[in-house]
């Protein structure tokens, strides 16, 4: 639908571009470097030494050790994997808690366990505040002796709302209970310490930080007890079978370098851009609200509801000018209801239908900021006209 | 991203008719905030009340609710009552080439106000506010699933939530939708709708709703015991009914139009009426 041939990316919660450094990084082991990591050969062990190197990038980027890092193909294995992990390590613990707003990699699986497993098991899911920020006492309150493992994402998806995951896996640690966070959207936003916060497992997605899509990472604490999710030869210590995805594991390691070079810019520049976004948006348009809290929240992500006006035809009439956002609304989310993370914050449905996520990186500039506050305010007020609830405001 | 066609796209773009007709003959509204998409539609008929000569909408929803709506208003005007109410949720979909399946309750949404406004004009209740309500997140009742069922030939839960939305929220609806595509289908024909007490009657339709009854259920039932009833005049909420055969000389007639024959036209046309026997 769109009418020019401008792309200004602001979708950056959903996918990354892949940084051209990452790219040009990757494609040797495409070509004439297609050997196996795990071979005897020179030429094989050649490209194991890349897969390890990869790592210790990885390993640098949140404080860790290379030894703690695996590879995965994706967030969700990730989260399967720890998940599935400290249940299996200890069956005599069923109980395990985490939150409403949880990207649906944590939270389906949680509401399948019984079915996966052929176990009963309780699922916690803690409510969140109307600004998306969690109560730390009840967290505290909600575990138990049979709790097998606390999973809370490090910042939300969605509203870019950050949880303090220092504090919880503290808890968490001090009540015997393993943690883990999906930290998908956090990891190259902000700065991730491992050796402060003593999580026990962390999931990393490739494609939100700028490398391509189809690798992830399982960050395993040393002496954690871990089982295996996929069971096959000997790769990542037999901690997860398969043969690697060696471009797109090099390519992580390079994006990883990127991403800690660029944290700095992450959180002063994208989030100057971001800010001015944000409350050019909230100053233009009226009934326009802020959904998350104001500064526990990623340098990039705004989400904002323009009340009684619906998230898809919005998107839409951005495609028209190459502007690609997210929204949380039904028709949008694949299923009839808005998204369950504004649901549980408890947005009206005037506003949770007519969400928008913004979501920039550092390869947003100013003039593209400028572009979408241009174009904003007539695209609301267009459909704003045509909406039977808006008319009696 | 959805697969819409050229002309979903272009009736979202240039969505055509847009606003609302001030004095309009009638007005249908349907959906709600909650629900993700609503639209109010407006109509004015020409001076003969006979045939659609403007259409307008408000809609908030979707691409493809914006879509059937713009849709909607191009395809009635010009058309009689009559020919408007014949329009289903199918024709509108086709006139926009189609909707994604799972878009499909966009123009169920669109049939619906049609109707809805059709019956605003005449004065009659909507059958389908009634029934049972089968799917609490998105209230809707057995007779609208029973409708999308045997109009558009749906097998599984998933084609009428598609369709209804019925089923989209929390699911715990998903067996009676499944009992209700078994019932439908097997006896093949869409259940009686009740039709309750319509309100805002004008005298004509007052009277055509009567005498319908009068046919269907009390001469019949008369006529076995020799008697007869006809319709005199009809004032206000007054029924002035002579009477016949048998039933002019009977002991029991005050009973007979009071415990029978007002009871029925309460039931079946408007719950206020009272009916009298002619006194010339």
């Amino acid at each position: 639908m769109s009418g020019t041939d401008r792309v200004i990316y602001m979708d950056n919660n959903a996918t990354t571009m892949v940084a051209p450094e990452v790219l040009e990084t990757m494609l040797p082991y495409f070509s004439e470097l297609y050997g196996n990591p795990s071979s005897m050969h020179t030429f094989g062990g050649q490209v194991g030494k890349a897969v390890s190197d990869a790592r210790g990038r990885i390993a640098e980027l949140i404080n860790a050790d290379p030894e703690e890092i695996i590879f995965t193909s994706c967030g969700t294995e990730s989260d399967s994997t720890a998940i599935l992990a400290a249940l299996q390590a200890q069956p005599e613990k069923r109980h395990i808690v985490t939150t409403r707003v949880e990207h649906p990699a944590v939270k389906n699986l949680c509401s399948s366990l019984d079915s996966l497993t052929g176990h009963k098991h309780r699922v916690t899911e803690l409510p969140v505040e109307s600004d998306g920020t969690i109560d730390l006492q009840r967290f505290e309150d909600s575990l138990e002796d049979e709790t097998a493992i606390a999973s809370v994402m490090w910042a939300n998806n969605e509203t870019g709302v950050i949880f303090p995951i220092e504090e919880m896996a503290k808890i968490a640690k001090s009540r015997g209970v393993f943690f883990h966070t999906d930290a998908v959207q956090a990891v190259g936003k902000i700065p991730i310490d491992l050796a402060r916060v003593p999580v026990d497992f962390l999931s990393i997605s490739g494609h939100k930080l700028h490398a391509p899509k189809g690798v992830g990472v399982l960050y395993v604490r040393k002496r954690t007890p871990f089982v295996p999710f996929l069971i096959g030869g000997h790769q990542e210590h037999g901690r997860r079978g398969g043969t690697e995805n060696v471009a797109s594991i090099i390519g992580l390691g390079k994006a990883c370098e990127l991403a800690a070079r660029h944290l700095v810019k992450e959180n002063t520049t994208v989030r100057a851009l971001r800010d001015k976004l944000e409350k050019g948006l909230l100053a233009k348009i009226p009934n326009a609200l802020l959904n998350g809290h104001k500064t526990a929240r990623l340098p990039n992500t705004a989400n904002i509801s323009f009340e009684y006006v619906e998230g898809e035809a919005i998107l839409l009439h951005m495609d028209r000018y190459g502007i690609c956002a997210s929204s949380g609304s039904a028709c949008t989310s694949g299923s009839l209801e808005p998204s369950h993370v504004l649901r549980a914050m408890g947005v009206p449905f005037t506003a949770a239908h007519g969400s928008i996520r913004y979501s920039l990186s550092v390869y947003n500039n100013e003039d593209e900021v400028d572009f979408v506050l241009e174009k904003m305010p007539g695209i609301i007020a267009n459909l704003r006209a045509m909406s039977p609830f808006w008319q009696s405001r | 991203m959805w697969d819409y066609t050229d002309k979903v796209k272009e009736h979202f773009l240039n969505p055509r008719n847009v606003g609302e007709i001030e004095k309009p003959d009638g007005v249908g509204e349907v959906g709600s905030l909650a629900c993700g998409d609503a639209l109010k539609l407006t109509f004015k008929l020409d001076a003969a009340k006979d045939k659609i000569i403007d259409a307008k909408f408000k809609t908030f929803g979707c691409a493809s609710a914006i879509a059937s709506s713009s849709a909607l208003t191009e395809m009635i005007k010009g058309l009689s009552l009559e020919e408007a109410a014949k329009i289903t949720n199918e024709d509108i979909a086709n006139y926009l080439g189609s909707l994604p399946k799972e878009k499909m309750h966009c123009s169920v949404m669109g049939r619906e106000a049609l109707e809805a406004a059709i019956a605003n004009y005449r004065g009659i209740a909507l059958p389908m506010a009634e029934g049972e309500v089968v799917c609490e997140c998105f209230g809707v009742t057995d007779l609208e699933i029973r409708r999308a069922i045997q109009e558009s030939n749906l097998r599984t839960v998933e084609e009428v939530t598609n369709f209804t939305k019925a089923g989209g929220g929390c699911g715990k609806c998903h067996d009676r939708i499944m009992e209700l595509i078994s019932e439908v289908r097997k006896t093949g024909k869409p259940q009686l709708i009740p039709m309750s007490g319509p309100k805002r009657l004008t005298n004509i339709q007052k009277i055509k709703m009567i005498e319908d009854v009068f046919e269907r259920t009390v001469r019949p039932t008369l006529k076995k015991d020799g008697g007869d009833v006809e319709l005199i005049d009809v004032d206000g909420d007054y029924v002035i009914v002579s009477l016949r055969g048998s039933c002019a000389s009977c002991t029991k007639s005050q009973t007979t139009l009071k415990e029978y024959i007002e009871k029925k036209l309460r039931e079946q046309v408007l719950d206020t009426l009272i009916v009298e026997e002619s006194k010339v």
